[in-house]
């Protein structure tokens, strides 16, 4: 059976979509990916969603679920590069991904987690630069 | 021995051209398009014998086919005279009337002509009754086309105007909605708005209610949709521009707006540039802050 692959980058474990996802390819995502959290300790998840064209409600719950998981682990979730046609369709379906930080680009989403990161690594001790 | 019906029409027309076209003046003056005051009396007469000159030369051609080929140039004549009359905004009733009484004086000629003869009468009325009728019905095809034009124009403004989406600063968009939303309506702006979001990587989009007139339960359960659009694209979304009296009515109906909105589109700007890691300064100071 097909797999997603998983990069793993520092401590941010990175998923790019460039397949049709089906429910059975969703699952599968879903459990590997919660154990390489737990093996690598990632700190955060980037899933790169720009290839994916089309989405129902078990693609958007499994990326809430994944979100989820990710969180009771302590990683943080992103998901960058949504499409439009993508976003108004959850949005339709009433899936509007609460509690899962979005970016527009893999770039902009390894900003926006780094500049967490960082803020996480740095309370406390360089307090500065998160206020500046 | 009775006439061809053609043939009668094509006589009368040319030999009573006076007291038809005076009837002809006489009964257009009694119409309402005059005294509604889009044309005046001199220009409406100028049509009626362009187009009394284009129906006798047509006839001397080609018969009573008003489809056919000798009428083009009388078609063409009477469908410019159509288009201008839906453009200054004539009733149907004004533009069919144009052609329609042309028919009572021409009868009459032929009645006055050939009175004692029933059978050359008959087949006079009938044939000119056949080529009126026809230029009549052509008439108003010409006037409803023109007026479902000018209906499809303005729709299109309308909706090219109601949903543009402007670019303020690098990655800041703003979005002026004026009208009512309603849900076809919302699908359009939150495609555009998104379509902008990618086109621009914009980190910000504001949406601005100035122009919308009043926000219910249904506005704002679109204006929250297309914020959460956006968001799952990674922009944050503000809303400005709710005037005090909505606000109001939208506490009252207890309309929530669960987005971070300002009063106004440059207290909203000036958040942006905030949170993009900008500052607007002066340049110099003013001359009382120079004190």
């Amino acid at each position: 059976m097909d797999r997603i692959p998983i990069l793993k980058l520092g401590g941010v474990l990175i998923v790019t979509i460039q397949v049709d996802m089906h429910d059975r390819l969703a699952l599968a995502l879903e459990e590997d990916l919660t154990a390489m959290i737990v093996r690598t300790g990632a700190r955060a998840v980037l899933i790169e969603i720009s290839a994916l064209e089309i989405v129902d409600s078990f693609i958007g719950r499994m990326l809430v679920s994944i979100a989820a998981v990710s969180r009771v682990l302590d990683a943080d979730t992103v998901v960058a590069g949504m499409r439009p046609a993508v976003a108004i369709t959850l949005v339709e379906l009433g899936l509007e991904l609460t509690g899962i930080k979005t970016a527009l680009n893999v770039e902009r989403g390894m900003a926006l987690i780094q500049s967490r990161l960082a803020e996480e690594d740095g309370f406390g001790g360089d307090r500065e630069a998160h206020e500046g | 021995m009775s006439m061809d019906g053609a043939e009668v029409l094509k006589r009368t027309l040319i030999e009573d051209e006076a007291a038809i076209l005076d009837a002809w003046y006489a009964s257009l003056r009694e119409g309402t398009s005059l005294q509604s005051g889009r044309i005046r009396e001199a220009e409406l007469q100028t049509q009626a014998k362009a187009v009394y000159g284009q129906l006798r030369d047509a006839l001397a051609n080609g018969g009573v086919d008003a489809d056919g080929e000798q009428y083009t140039l009388l078609r063409e004549a009477l469908a410019d005279i159509s288009r201008s009359r839906a453009i200054q905004g004539f009733t149907p009733t004004d533009t069919a009337n144009f052609v329609f009484s042309l028919k009572a004086p021409v009868f009459a000629a032929i009645g006055k002509a050939h009175g004692t003869d029933a059978a050359t009468l008959a087949a006079g009325t009938w044939a000119a009754s056949k080529v009126l009728d026809r230029l009549g019905l052509h008439t108003m095809e010409v006037f409803l086309a023109s007026r479902e034009e000018v209906i499809g124009r303005q729709g299109q403004e309308i909706a090219e105007l109601s949903t543009p989406v402007v670019r303020l600063w690098d990655g800041i968009l703003a979005l002026p909605l004026i009208g009512t939303l309603d849900s076809a309506r919302t699908g359009v702006v939150m495609e555009n708005l998104l379509q902008a979001i990618v086109d621009e990587e914009a980190e910000i989009a504001i949406i601005d209610i100035t122009g919308v007139p009043t926000v219910d339960t249904l506005v704002a359960q679109h204006l929250l949709k297309t914020v959460a659009a956006a968001r799952l694209m990674g922009a944050d979304c503000f809303v400005s521009g709710i005037r005090p009296q909505i606000a109001q009515t939208m506490v009252h109906l207890g309309v929530e707006l669960n987005v971070v909105s300002k009063a106004t589109l440059a207290d909203a700007f000036a958040l942006a540039l905030r949170q993009t890691g900008r500052k607007v300064v002066r340049q110099q100071a003013s001359a009382e802050g120079r004190r």
